[in-house]
């Protein structure tokens, strides 16, 4: 009784203050839209571009799903997938109701933007020449979206197989709104002040990859190691998977870079090109390095080492010529290999997948490489780097680095500690070892489990009496040990 | 009653054909075929994810048990060793068991009627 009256009292409240926004749209709209009209014409090609672009990066979080998905043990698969799942619908609606306007709406003191565009208030079918003149706000509005969603879905490789659920879906929506919100609008909404400083970011190196790299660097430590790490092996359940995972995320990402070109332009088909080539020569250089240090080419180096150098090129993609982003590819899949197969033991964190390992360190390469590899020659809006001839350049990039470094490592360690206060953080010994799909969701991802990269078909602790029992009981396990 | 055996026969997974094949015709018919993991003089191999080694001692073996009855233990015993050997460690291993007695569900039949095929 107590569960529904909560429900109620939650959906009442949800309707009381979403009333008003939707009020508040229809009265602004005709002024907005005659306005509009008057200045800026609708593109349909770069219309048509960027609402695909948007589709491309939505299909990337289901991706990264199934790429962190398969790197887990049997037992935790479904938590996994689950909590990129459930960001791309906690995120998209946050969007609508609140971190669109947080992130994009009118600037306050260049820190972050005001609540007048919340519920997409004011966001319409006519162009923002602010961000886009020849598309759709809602075009980019919905692009944008996508971004939001992927970030927080990044970090949960670093704590996989080891939050509690409803710790996790809390965390996301504040890291969301108190990280991820106000650091885009420094990069990229109007009057931000990296923006204003002249920080290059074509499509979130600072924003997307050092941020949730960084922020999964300091969620890894605060949660302590899995249990078990360095003992037992902790291996990938299903690599298949985790390279369809990959293919999906180089498929997406040239939505993700081409698309951030905002238009079906010049820009564009350059920015795809160099996604492309960086994303090719990292997969290369990753594959290469193990290969030599470990003596065999292995599909998890080549998937790793893709997503490594799509990381690099995200940042740089509308501002570097070609050669250029074959070298940041191939050294960021040497430089990200380093950081996960030695770094990471040296300093002996637990990033279970490497958030921080491919995400944090390929995106803080990315960021520095564009303030040495930009060209005007590339793109005019944008400013040539130290390689030519403006140093200046890189000392911006660093800065911008800098500030993501230090915004993400404060900032989540703040949201921890709080949400600590409230709520259990950590899945307790028990769930731990049993397994998060049983233990947060009550299913399982497969219909008998392996020994060696799960658990037994057979959890005797978990259901009690001799084995031969638990197995003629066993489509109830769920329900009767899971309560 | 005569006596019951029970012929436990722990080996390579690739090798379940030829010895079904090699049991079959010397008149073991049934069995029972399990998938386990072991491990022996074997080493196990070492397997790399993201330049982190592990080392994987317990292979994947398949066990295959047979109660006898009628066919001497040892004509079983050498047409396995026969098909099973290949000289290598991991091989694997053949256990033999003295069994109490046996029930024939269907029939409730008991000892070693239980185990011998009627058509005989």
């Amino acid at each position: 009784m107590k569960n529904w009256r909560f429900i109620i009292t939650v959906c009442i409240i949800f309707i009381t203050l979403l009333t008003p926004l939707a009020f508040a749209e229809s009265t602004e709209l005709p002024d907005a839209a005659a306005a509009a009209v008057a200045e800026v014409k609708i593109d349909t090609g770069d219309t048509a571009w960027v609402l695909i672009s948007a589709a491309l990066v939505m299909l990337m979080t289901p991706g990264l799903a199934l790429f962190y998905g398969g790197m887990v043990r049997t037992k935790n698969a479904l938590n996994t997938i689950m909590q990129s799942f459930f960001i791309l619908a906690i995120i998209s609606l946050q969007w609508v109701l609140y971190g669109y306007s947080l992130a994009f709406g009118p600037d306050v003191n260049s820190f972050i933007g005001d609540l007048s565009w919340a519920g997409f208030t004011g966001v319409g079918q006519e162009p923002n020449p602010d961000y886009a003149a020849t598309i759709p706000h809602l075009a980019f509005a919905a692009f944008q979206c996508m971004f939001a969603v992927i970030t927080p879905a990044l970090i949960t490789g670093s704590f996989a197989e080891r939050m509690r659920f409803p710790a996790f879906a809390v965390f996301s929506l504040a890291w969301a709104t108190l990280v991820y919100d106000p650091f885009a609008h420094w990069v990229w909404g109007v009057g931000g002040w990296l923006r204003t400083l002249g920080a290059l970011d074509f499509a979130g190196g600072t924003v997307i990859h050092i941020l949730s790299g960084v922020s999964g660097l300091v969620a890894c430590i605060m949660l302590g190691k899995r249990r078990g790490y360095g003992k037992t092996p902790m291996l990938p359940h299903h690599l298949p998977m985790t390279a369809l995972g990959a293919a999906l995320l180089w498929f997406g990402w040239f939505g993700f870079n081409a698309g951030s070109s905002l238009g079906a332009n010049g820009l564009a088909a350059h920015a795809f090109v160099v996604t492309n080539t960086a994303t090719a020569a990292a997969a290369i250089s990753w594959v290469v390095t193990e290969w030599y240090h470990k003596g065999k080419p292995t599909i998890l180096g080549a998937a790793s080492g893709c997503v490594a150098g799509l990381v690099a090129i995200t940042p740089a993609a509308g501002f570097v010529a070609p050669v250029p982003s074959i070298i940041i590819g191939l050294v960021s899949g040497t430089l990200c290999y380093l950081s996960v197969s030695v770094m990471k033991h040296k300093l002996g964190y637990d990033d279970s997948l490497d958030a921080f390992g491919v995400h944090g360190i390929g995106g803080t390469w990315g960021s520095i490489a564009t303030g040495l590899f930009a060209s005007k020659a590339v793109n005019a809006a944008g400013a040539d780097g130290l390689f030519y001839g403006n140093a200046e350049q890189l000392s911006t990039q660093l800065i911008a680095t800098f500030a993501s470094w230090i915004f993400a490592a404060v900032m989540t360690f703040v949201i921890l500690k709080v949400i600590g206060l409230f709520m259990q953080l950590r899945a307790n010994e028990k769930d731990e070892s049993e397994g998060l799909d049983l233990s947060e969701h009550g299913e399982r991802g497969y219909a008998y489990q392996d020994l060696v990269a799960g658990f037994p078909v057979l959890h005797s602790s978990s259901i009690g009496g001799s084995g031969n029992e638990a197995l003629m009981n066993e489509p109830a396990l769920g329900v009767e040990s899971h309560k | 009653m005569r006596e019951i055996t029970k012929i436990e026969i722990i080996t390579r997974p690739e090798k379940l054909e030829v010895l079904k094949e090699a049991l079959n015709a010397i008149g073991v018919a049934g069995m029972t075929v399990s998938q386990v993991f072991g491990c022996g003089l074997t080493k196990g191999h070492r397997e790399v994810y993201r330049g982190t080694e592990y080392t994987i001692n317990l292979l994947p073996k398949i066990k295959v048990e047979t109660v006898v009855c009628e066919v001497p233990v040892e004509k079983v015993l050498e047409a396995a060793k026969k098909v099973l050997r290949t000289g290598q460690l991991g091989d694997g291993k053949i256990f033999v068991y003295p069994i109490a007695n046996a029930v024939r569900i269907r029939t409730g039949e008991e000892g070693d009627i239980a185990i011998i095929d009627p058509q005989n």
